[in-house]
């Protein structure tokens, strides 16, 4: 009956997002008077779960499970669950586990919630909120199955430390043959990725073209960001696409978010708005986005942005 | 090869989103519905293996007669024909019934889906139509190539790509990077003169029943005011940042 948490792991160490669901599972769990446990693929030291709430670990160690893959993932997951007979899966909002939570869901006859930003409120029924419309509303959604699927969006619930100990439990799922193999993985491993970064750059088109990226690039360097872009500027070819965020990017849920020479259009300002704190760098006083900022600068980039990188430098010099 | 591409009919990304009926039903008053811009990357692509390697398209949506300009819209950009399955779109468990209903009907190689759509942006559709049909399924595709019953895909993922081989039957969840930007087709007289001929088949649904349920909606707390800060005191930035809102 327990909640199961898919704590996702990368190279063997937890994502910040497997804290984030597993405090979230432990809300659920409390609501229904049950107990945690989490499903760890590959991951090499569990120990710091318990401090997260979860009270049972199901440890699977597969060299098959070496690469991610949504199908054999999604299998384990379901064996997972049916092991434990579990009636509520919490999952984060990575793209590896959005990809495999509609598989899970199929193979478990649950209702699946994606986009959920807060604990439910009513467990009977089942009610959830969740983003919809791209982040221009909430919708409160019941999900009537017996088996319930939950996808946490990013940074949205915070982590919650609670005392305890994760008993850990070897499993030995079935992993079976998936009909998708990876070829190669083209991965930047010294930046941040958009989805996984507390702080997030982005440069739009007042930036002028890609010759100007350095000062985004040392800024989120400085504050150890991820970098990103509006989608005029990815088209541009500027910048990559994977750094295009917005309504039809990707959707950036940061404590801050920085935007640079980038004007506000709905678009852009549906796929950022759950960004905690957002702050402006803009000539135009004028520009949209300071009407949905919470700090704002009315200046040249070219002149603000260096400033603030030797603002930030002596900042962390005395940290 | 035979594609279908799954079409969701969607309000335009510029739409103000208001709601009625006590906050149960989405306003479309005064609301343009486009194709979801993820489902016309994909059809895009579908058009070009449609060129380029002679596969037949085939479009297909999950609603009222309300969505059918939509479906012409894509019949004008080039589909062969339309399917609409005769039923409002309550939850992605149902579509996703519908949609693999469809697929397995029409025997189709390759499913074209959206990898969300911007409005229930449920990104659950795609996903849960290869697991009902059991085909393969790559998500977040943004290349794709087919070689008789062999495909190469790229699959965008947190920080990078990666590059997959798999097999048809395939479903993939579509997005940007899939086609170019100036790949776009916006339809011309010619073909909204031919859409007008093609055929566009209203099919009944299969009985299926509704996972999850949406009982209301809200929108986001108004923003509280800007606070300005001169571009030479950013100092003033920093501490803000650090003592106000916490976050460096
Ligand atoms: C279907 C559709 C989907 C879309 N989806 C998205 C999306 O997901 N994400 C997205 O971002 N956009 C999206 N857009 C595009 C969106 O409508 C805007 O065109 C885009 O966001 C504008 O990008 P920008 O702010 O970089 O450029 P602009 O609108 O050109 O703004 C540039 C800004 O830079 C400022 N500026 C100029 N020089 C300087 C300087 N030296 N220092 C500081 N500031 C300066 C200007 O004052 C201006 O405000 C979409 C559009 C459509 C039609
Ligand atoms: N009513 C529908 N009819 C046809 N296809 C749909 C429908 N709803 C969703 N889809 C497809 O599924 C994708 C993802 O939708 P969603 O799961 O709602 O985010 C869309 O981009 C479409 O390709």
């Amino acid at each position: 009956m327990s909640v199961l948490v898919y704590t996702e792991s990368e190279q063997g160490t937890f994502k910040k997002a497997a804290f984030e669901v597993a405090s979230y599972a432990k809300a659920v769990a409390n609501q229904l008077g049950t107990t945690v446990t989490a499903i760890a693929i590959n991951a090499k030291d569990t120990s710091a779960l318990g401090t997260y709430g979860v009270d049972k670990v199901l440890n699977v160690t597969n060299t098959a499970l070496d690469k991610f893959n949504a199908n054999s993932y999604a299998s384990v997951i379901k064996q997972a669950a049916e092991k434990e007979s579990t009636k509520v899966v919490v999952l984060s909002s990575s793209a590896d586990s959005k990809y495999l939570a509609p598989l899970l869901a199929v193979g478990l006859s649950a209702g699946y919630a994606s986009n959920v930003v807060e604990a439910p409120s009513n467990t009977s029924p089942f009610t959830v909120k969740r983003t919809a419309f791209t982040n221009k509303a909430f919708e409160s959604t019941q999900i009537n199955t017996d088996v319930k699927i939950i996808g946490v969006s990013n940074n949205a619930f915070g982590l919650e430390e609670s005392s305890g100990d994760a008993s850990a439990e070897e499993f030995s799922p079935e992993v079976p043959n998936s009909g998708v193999t990876v070829e190669s993985v083209d991965k930047a491993t010294d930046k941040v990725a958009i989805a996984d970064a507390e702080i997030v750059v982005s440069g739009g088109r007042g930036l002028k073209g890609p010759e100007n990226w350095g000062m985004i690039e040392e800024l989120a360097d400085v504050l150890g960001a991820a970098t990103a872009c509006s989608k005029p500027v990815s088209d541009l070819g500027w910048r990559p696409h994977g750094e295009h965020v917005g309504q039809t990017g990707k959707p950036v849920a940061a404590n801050l978010y920085i935007a640079i020479g980038i004007s506000g259009a709905i678009q852009h300002l549906a796929g950022v708005s759950a960004s905690k704190t957002k702050v402006v760098i803009n000539t135009d006083p004028e520009a949209p986005f300071f009407k949905a900022a919470d700090y704002g600068v009315v200046g040249d980039a070219f002149e603000v942005v260096p400033a603030l990188i030797e603002k930030l430098k002596a900042f962390k010099a005395q940290q | 090869m035979k594609i279908l591409v799954c079409i969701s009919h969607v309000p335009d990304t510029t739409s103000k989103i208001n709601f009625t009926e006590d906050n149960t039903k989405f306003d479309s008053n005064g609301v343009q519905f486009v194709i979801n811009p993820n489902d016309e990357f994909g059809l895009t692509r579908a058009m070009w293996f449609k060129e380029k390697q002679g596969a037949s398209v085939t479009v297909v949506n999950v609603g009222t007669a309300e969505t059918e300009p939509t479906l012409r819209k894509a019949l004008a950009i080039g589909a062969d024909e339309a399917i609409r399955v005769n039923t409002a779109a309550t939850d992605g468990f149902s579509v996703a019934k519908q949609l693999a209903n469809v697929a397995k009907e029409g025997g189709y190689d390759l499913i074209i889906a959206g990898r969300e759509s911007i409005d229930y942006n449920g990104g659950m559709v795609p996903g849960m139509v290869a697991g009902l049909t059991e085909a393969h399924f790559v998500n977040n595709c943004i290349g794709l190539e087919v070689d008789g019953t062999s495909a190469k895909a790229i699959r965008e993922i947190d920080g990078g790509k990666e590059t997959v081989s798999t097999a048809l039957p395939l479903v993939i969840g579509s997005q940007k990077g899939l086609v170019e930007e100036s790949d776009l087709r916006i339809p011309n007289m010619r073909g909204i003169m031919m859409a007008r001929k093609k055929p566009l088949t209203i099919v009944e649904p299969v009985a299926s029943e509704a996972e999850t349920a949406s009982v209301a909606f809200e929108k986001p707390a108004p923003k509280g005011a800007v606070t300005l800060v001169d571009a030479d005191n950013l100092d003033e930035l920093v501490s803000l940042l650090h003592k106000e809102a916490k976050v460096i």
